[in-house]
């Protein structure tokens, strides 16, 4: 078989940059939790900050995406591989967002104590950060199965969502001095259950991108 | 379902008795452009001419199985070759107009067929330089000889000449490989109009040109024993994006080798 040297190169190159894209997004979500958890100011500002690394990321992969189509022409599989890196460049960075505002609120919050100790948001943020993780693999090794493997545990992040806000609502409803640090953490946990969304939107693409099929999960 | 006009079963043809394509089992559907596609070699023009009989041209070659046209055996023996070329017109690679005028290129045909009436003759040459979307840029000109036209003008011209006619297919062999990007162009927005009207079945080794000008998309292939093969057939949307055989996907991602 022979080769397309540039064009192979191009899907590559792509291809690391989404890698790339998604570890920084990785870092995000476990960074603006240990912001969260610590009530660190100084630490959320700085995920603010890099939430422009990750959006710069984002347009530098589309706009190779862009250049690779109007110079190489790509068909069939090469053509669904570089619609599949821009869909995912998309909600990777979607993702990026979701953390900056869970850093966002942690700023807004860090003036009183936490309202209570974190152990369902952090459990949300570790399973939400595996999906992504998983996702990631699915898409370098063409694995569908694994695809729909990461997006099986959507569901565990959805039980602690309904978790969360239900503990919350007890807060709220017993001490109304509690609805500003309560309805923040709610936010928040929406904002992971946010993400666990977008593995999804990721694995069907991965999914589009080895088989062709553009199927819904969940 | 879409109705089909153009029908092979089983068509093998060889030349000197080696096959150069086999098996052959094809529909054209009806108002619709089908492309066929493949590399050099692989059998995609003597399929083409199978469809109007072209290949009776070559003494050594040979026809087997089927080529139904409206449900009719092309090859049965009470066919009429010419009226078979008069309703399925074809146009070529390099355009080939006669050494005349514009007009009495469009109106050869309809001469040769017995109109003499001149009205007559002055409308069917309008209507089909109008169709080839020619007509504006030589109706001041229709007594110049065609030789002086540009080479996008002349493929237009010969596509003229073929709708003179009446014909229900056009088969066309790289109709615009001679041609620059504009006329390319040109010649790529005259099929779809025609397609409104018209069957039209394309030879192309452009794969670009094939996505964006068909509706469908055959490609071929020839083997180790260079016999050219139909590999798949299927909606132009479906073979440039997700095509179902290996082969047409490495052929159609460029990774043919």
């Amino acid at each position: 078989m022979q080769a397309r040297v540039t064009l192979e190169r191009d899907l590559s190159a792509i291809r690391q940059d989404v890698l790339r894209l998604g570890g920084m997004v990785e870092q995000a979500i476990d960074r603006c939790i240990e912001a969260l958890k610590r009530l660190d100011v100084g630490m959320a500002r700085e995920i603010i900050a890099f939430d422009e690394e990750i959006n710069r990321m984002r347009y530098q992969i589309e706009e190779a995406c862009l250049e690779t189509i109007a110079t190489q022409q790509p068909m069939a599989s090469d053509l669904r591989a570089i619609i599949a890196a821009m869909f995912c460049a998309t909600n990777l960075e979607r993702m990026g967002d979701h953390a900056k505002s869970i850093a966002k609120l942690t700023i807004e919050m860090a003036d009183e104590p936490l309202l209570k100790p974190l152990i369902d948001i952090p459990r949300m943020a570790q399973i939400a950060k595996e999906m992504l993780r998983q996702v990631l693999e699915a898409y370098v090794e063409h694995d569908p199965e694994k695809a729909r493997a990461a997006v099986a545990r959507d569901d565990e992040v959805d039980a602690l969502d309904e978790q969360v806000y239900r503990e919350l609502i007890t807060y709220m409803m017993q001490d109304p001095r509690t609805i500003f640090r309560a309805t923040r953490l709610l936010w928040i946990s929406h904002n992971l259950e946010r993400i666990a969304d977008r593995v999804t939107n990721i694995a069907e693409r991965v999914i589009f991108m080895v088989t062709g099929e553009l199927q819904e999960l969940n | 379902m879409e109705e089909i006009v153009l029908e092979t079963q089983n068509l093998t043809v060889y030349y000197n008795g080696r096959p150069a394509i086999e098996g052959i089992s094809l529909r054209i559907p009806r108002r619709r452009i089908t492309a066929i596609i493949g590399p050099s070699g692989c059998g995609k023009s003597t399929l083409l001419r199978c469809f109007n009989r072209m290949n009776d041209l070559i003494p050594s070659a040979r026809v087997t199985g089927r080529v139904l046209f409206e449900g009719v055996d092309l090859y049965g023996p009470d066919v009429d070759v010419v009226e078979v070329r008069r309703r399925i017109g074809m146009v070529f690679q390099k355009p080939n107009p006669f050494p005349k005028s514009i007009y009495e290129n469009v109106a050869f045909g309809p001469r040769i067929q017995g109109i003499r009436d001149r009205r007559k003759l002055d409308e069917i040459v309008e209507r089909c330089l109008r169709a080839a979307a020619l007509w504006d840029e030589v109706k001041d000109k229709l007594h110049q000889n065609a030789l002086t036209l540009s080479g996008g003008q002349q493929q237009r011209l010969c596509i003229a000449r073929a709708l003179a006619t009446e014909p229900e297919v056009l088969l066309m062999d790289e109709p615009a490989s001679a041609l620059d990007p504009i006329a390319t162009m040109k010649i790529e927005d005259l099929m779809r109009e025609l397609a409104r009207e018209y069957t039209i079945v394309i030879v192309t080794h452009n794969m670009q040109q094939a996505a964006r000008v068909s509706d469908y998309t055959a490609f071929m292939l020839a083997g180790e024993d260079r016999v050219g093969r139909l590999i798949e057939f299927g909606p132009t949307q479906q073979i440039f994006t997700r095509p179902r055989d290996r082969r047409t996907e490495d052929y159609i991602t460029g990774r043919f080798g």
